[in-house]
């Protein structure tokens, strides 16, 4: 039992981190429809800032948010610059492009600080409660900034003109302008708050898996499944969804290793995560096409 | 005119006996493709990209060393040219790039390549090329066979003999031991976990309650952790690699478990492993060592270590001085260097491999003091001694002898 | 004045695909000789029908995704997972049952026209980013699966199988990789030519016509499902014998070789090559062997010339080209060359 709640509640760390990085992949879908596969490396690139950050004397909550408004503009900077003229490709050119970035943000990376491993301390406060045994401070302050985030995100959404002219500017780009709404710079907004997000979820994630290139390949994935299993165009599904792919994720191996220990059968275990995720996945989606929250949409013939 | 012949007859007889003197060196040069009188080729694989990439730095490290050899004169005259590919540690891209180290850049042999697939990749075609498959930068144990791969040669203590040394130690100092086991998925992984349960005799099974696997691509193994810990066991060998081993260490302080815990070297660098997963945390790890810590304080004044921290700062400043994959690149290139020195001019394939098998005490740079390369023509294993270290305040301290295994079954 | 055939291709356009046919036949002649040319005369080396070997076979693996997303347009981000299947095919029956290396095609394409098949009916229910997105997790997936410890028994697990390449029969004078690269090349002209003709019939317009209007084609009586879940077969099966030709050239196979990396790279090559179109399969092929090779040299010369604050690493090479790519083509190498050749013709 009390390897069950360890397993969840660490399910719900993981999970806090594939959130995040789902919510930055939601952002960007939304307000320009596409997926974008360097969301993982723009996010490992902000999290090496904040270590050069660090490095160079500032503490971290100040290096955060530095880092994450540079991060706005590199995002608003490659929407301008690099996906502006774009906006009419096919959409599979677009994702070479994404690719591309993922390409070039993965091996600067590398060559700016090396592939070996760099510690970034928590910026959590140490301290001892009752729960000290099933998960960390940091872990629990991932999954509140997380919230915060969606918070935050739902406020700007729901609450702001600039927020409601980003919806509509996404939904109706075509009416948007009519109504003088600046299309354009709406996606750029959008790119601008993806990867500050991004760069949250990366200086986040980096103290708990050790900063290194290839720190968020794998976490990538799982923010997809998240985001997939939640509902692409829902921030709130999106959530869910990495939490929910966090937990059952743990859940399945713990499980496993339950039936090998008592029946001595091994079916599943740490080494088919991934292909759980998988199958959780396309399970989902195939009873649920637009994913557990997401919008369905109808077209008009 | 009999003065023209005589001139003639003695020039001639003069030049013929000149020749006769020089003869004897002309001939001992012998080359295969990839060496000349100017020139040493040697071709080298890494993972500069991609799952593995950590591990690029020892290629870097062994091109910094070959240039500082080179800006000394070389080796017997001749300058070494160290070519180096990109593999990705994915075997298909392996092969291709030995393929064309041998076949298009002609080098004489290919040193140091790194990781099991891989060199499981390229093993049969250098073998059947004859083409030496030297000093591999993986310790499987499977490349000392040299009845079946003659031309294949290891270079660091194998796996099975490390993981062997930890389960006599466990057996011998650990009283009703329950060990866990968290293990790489992959070749390497398997590879150490076999050794152990050979070394724990009839008995594994019994005494291993828990062994847990994760992946290169899982991002925590935070949730393997905990199932060890609720195994109830009291050991730990931790056969990880080192951004997977610093988390391990530091989930099992943070949950409070305390068991007592074996390491494997692959992971054992102070700088890349302990440091990040926190000092305190690490108290009391052992693991077995053949290399100096580089931020170890006892060994900060000793010649080696001077002499290597000055080659980086020259050749290789951008090189992190606290990676134990630098010591590693930089001893193994200066085995590469003895050999070749000492096959004189003899440069033919066949004789690099028999002046490989063929080191006797030969002592390296930033080896363990009592450690030393010893090959045969029936012992290609170069390194069989460890000793083993325990983590003490803030460096490794070692204790016990140093340790030896005879060469894994062949 | 344009009469039209029984078939109703316009007699125009027939000469002219009759002209294209001869230029084609020409070309593979030649490439069938080159063993013979190049060989021979030491021209090209064994490791260049290697790499010749290897275009034709990310030729082929491209082609497959080509056929899937140019032509139906359903995303496939996972192709690897098919190649991977079809050189596991390929390996197993070769080192456990002793088949010869010729007989293991066949078993490979069904095989995996049957995993993609399989593939294919839950993706009927996925659009466009859902579909490209499972599909990755896939590619993600596929070293997992192929580490599984329940199909240890033939797939070894992480050591992969050792295999042998074939010697050419019959004692003709060729090395083993001229005769591959003769072997692959024979397959790779077999499978265009079916793909040419399968693209020309009824299949291949109600294929295109569902990748272009999915509604309109249903109303029209075309039954989509059954034309996506075995367009999925056929492309994995496409993709999955390049995997089976691959498995035999490097004579070895393991979960490592398999990873996601693959399956972008052909994407990747489809895209860049032109994504629907044949000739843009060849051109993705070279792209995807020959790429990484001139980005790593490229970053060697610029390193060597140009003393930068950093290392440079090959992959930065390579993203920028693939940008640049896409601006100026964003229809693919084949697309941007037959926009030339419409502008020079003066049309």
């Amino acid at each position: 039992m009390e390897q069950l709640i360890q397993q969840v509640a660490s399910g719900l760390a993981n999970g806090a981190i594939y959130a995040c990085l789902a919510l930055a992949l939601v952002m960007i879908f939304v307000s320009t429809d596409h997926i974008n596969f360097a969301q993982g490396e723009l996010a490992m690139f902000s999290a090496y800032l904040v270590w050069q950050a660090l490095e160079w004397g500032m503490s971290f909550w100040l290096a955060l948010p530095v880092v994450a408004l540079f991060s706005f503009l590199i995002g608003v900077g490659i929407e301008r610059v690099i996906l502006r003229p774009l906006h009419h490709a096919p959409v599979l050119s677009v994702v070479v492009v994404f690719i591309g970035l993922l390409a070039i943000f993965h091996s600067l990376a590398g060559a700016i600080w090396g592939h070996t491993i760099k510690a970034i301390p928590s910026p959590f406060p140490h301290f001892t409660f009752v729960g000290s045994g099933y998960i960390g401070p940091h872990q629990i302050g991932m999954i509140v900034v997380t919230v915060m985030l969606l918070v935050a995100l739902f406020a700007f959404f729901r609450f702001t003109p600039l927020g409601l002219a980003m919806r509509a500017a996404a939904q109706n780009p075509a009416s948007a302008r009519l109504a003088g709404i600046r299309v354009d710079w709406m996606l750029a907004l959008g790119w601008g708050l993806a990867a500050a997000i991004g760069a949250v979820a990366g200086s986040l994630v980096a103290p708990a898996v050790y900063l290194e290139p290839n720190m968020m390949a794998s976490i990538l994935l799982y923010g997809f499944a998240g985001a997939l299993v939640g509902g692409i165009s829902s921030p709130g599904g999106a959530v869910a969804g990495g939490f929910i792919v966090g937990v059952l994720e743990n859940l399945i191996a713990y499980l496993g290793n339950l039936l090998e220990k008592t029946t001595g059968v091994y079916v599943i275990g740490n080494g088919e995560k991934l292909t759980v995720a998988l199958i959780i996945v396309i399970t989902v989606l195939t009873l649920k096409p637009s994913g557990l929250f997401g919008q369905v949409s109808v077209k008009r013939v | 005119m009999h003065h023209t012949t005589r001139r003639l007859l003695l020039t001639g007889t003069g030049a013929l006996a000149l020749a006769l003197a020089v003869s004897p060196v002309c001939a001992q040069k012998k080359y295969d493709e990839g060496a000349t009188d100017t020139e040493i080729k040697i071709g080298h694989t890494n993972p500069y990209s991609g799952n593995a990439s950590a591990y690029g730095t020892i290629g870097k490290v062994i091109d910094a060393y070959f240039k500082m050899v080179n800006e000394q004169g070389g080796i017997n005259g001749r300058k070494i040219t160290f070519i180096s590919y990109d593999d990705g540690y994915s075997p298909p891209k392996t092969v291709e790039m030995v393929r064309k180290l041998v076949e298009e850049d002609r080098v004489l042999f290919v040193f140091q390549t790194l990781g099991t697939p891989p060199n499981t990749a390229i093993q049969k075609y250098l073998n059947g090329k004859k083409v030496p498959q030297l000093f591999v930068a993986t310790g499987a144990s499977k490349w000392g066979h040299y009845k079946e791969n003659p031309w294949t040669m290891g270079y660091q203590p194998d796996y099975v003999t490390e993981a062997i040394i930890y389960a006599k130690h466990i057996l011998a100092n650990v009283k009703d031991p329950k060990i866990g086991v968290l293990m790489q998925n992959d070749d390497y992984g398997k590879d150490y976990f076999n050794g152990f349960k050979q070394g724990l005799g009839k008995d594994a099974d019994k005494l291993i309650v828990s062994h847990v696997t994760y992946e290169v691509t899982d991002p925590t193994v935070d949730s393997q952790m905990i199932q060890l810990k609720n195994s109830g066991a009291n050991v730990f060998f931790n056969i990880t690699t080192p951004k997977f081993a610093a988390q391990a260490i530091k989930k099992a302080a943070e949950i409070g478990w305390k068991p007592a815990q074996y390491l494997n070297n692959v992971s054992a660098s102070v700088g890349t492993v302990i440091k990040p997963a926190g000092f305190e945390n690490s108290q009391g790890i052992i693991t077995a060592a053949y290399l100096k810590d580089p931020t170890d304080p006892q060994w900060a004044n000793a010649k080696d270590f001077l002499e290597w921290k000055a080659f980086m700062q020259k050749y290789y400043p951008t090189g992190n001085l606290a990676d134990g994959n630098n010591v590693f690149g930089y001893s193994v290139a200066t085995l590469m260097s003895i050999v070749l020195k000492q096959c004189g001019d003899d440069l033919t394939r066949a004789n690099v491999m028999k002046q490989a098998a063929n080191l006797k005490n030969v002592d390296l740079p930033l080896l363990l003091p009592g450690i030393k390369v010893n090959t045969s023509p029936t012992d290609f294993y170069p390194l069989q001694s460890v000793q083993l270290q325990k983590f003490e305040g803030e460096t490794w301290k070692l204790f016990g002898d140093v340790l030896s295994n005879e060469a894994a079954s062949n | 004045m344009a009469t039209t055939t029984a078939n109703g291709i316009a007699a125009g356009e027939r000469s002219a695909s009759l002209g294209r046919g001869y230029w084609l036949t020409g070309i593979v002649i030649v490439l069938a000789l080159l063993p013979l040319i190049g060989g021979k005369t030491g021209l090209i080396s064994n490791y260049g029908f290697l790499q010749l070997s290897l275009m034709i076979v990310y030729a082929i693996a491209v082609l497959g995704l080509i056929l899937l997303t140019g032509f139906n347009g359903q995303i496939s981000l996972g192709h690897g997972a098919f190649f991977a299947v079809g050189a596991y095919v390929a390996a197993v029956l070769i080192d456990q049952a002793n088949w010869p290396y010729w007989a293991t095609l066949p078993v490979a394409a069904i095989m995996c026209f049957l995993v993609g098949y399989l593939f294919g009916l839950p993706a009927l229910r996925l659009e466009g980013h859902y579909l490209a997105l499972a599909t990755f997790a896939l590619a993600v997936a596929v070293p997992q699966i192929l580490k599984y410890r329940h199909f240890e028994w033939f797939t070894n697990g992480v050591q992969g199988i050792n295999i042998f390449k074939p010697d050419p029969p019959f004692g003709l004078p060729l090395s083993a990789d001229q005769w591959m690269y003769l072997v692959v090349l024979a397959v790779a002209v077999l499978m265009f030519w079916i793909a040419r003709n399968l693209l020309d019939s009824r299949t291949g317009r109600a294929l295109r016509a569902i990748r272009d209007h999915t509604m309109a084609a249903s109303t029209m009586g075309i039954n989509v499902a059954h034309y996506k879940t075995v367009v999925f077969g056929v492309s994995a099966l496409y993709t999955g014998v390049a995997g089976a030709l691959h498995a035999i050239i490097f004579e070895f196979v393991a979960p490592d070789s398999f990873r996601f990396e693959l399956s972008i790279a052909i994407l990747v090559g489809a895209v860049v090559g032109g994504i629907a179109s044949l000739p843009g399969a060849v051109i993705g092929g070279v792209f995807v062997q020959v790429i990484e090779k001139y980005a790593d040299a490229l970053t060697k010369k610029l390193t060597a010339a140009v003393n930068l604050p950093l290392d440079l690493e090959p992959w930065t090479i390579y993203g920028i080209a693939l940008i640049v790519l896409m601006y100026t083509m964003p229809m693919g190498i084949a697309g941007g060359l037959a926009l030339l050749w419409r502008r020079l013709r003066g049309s």
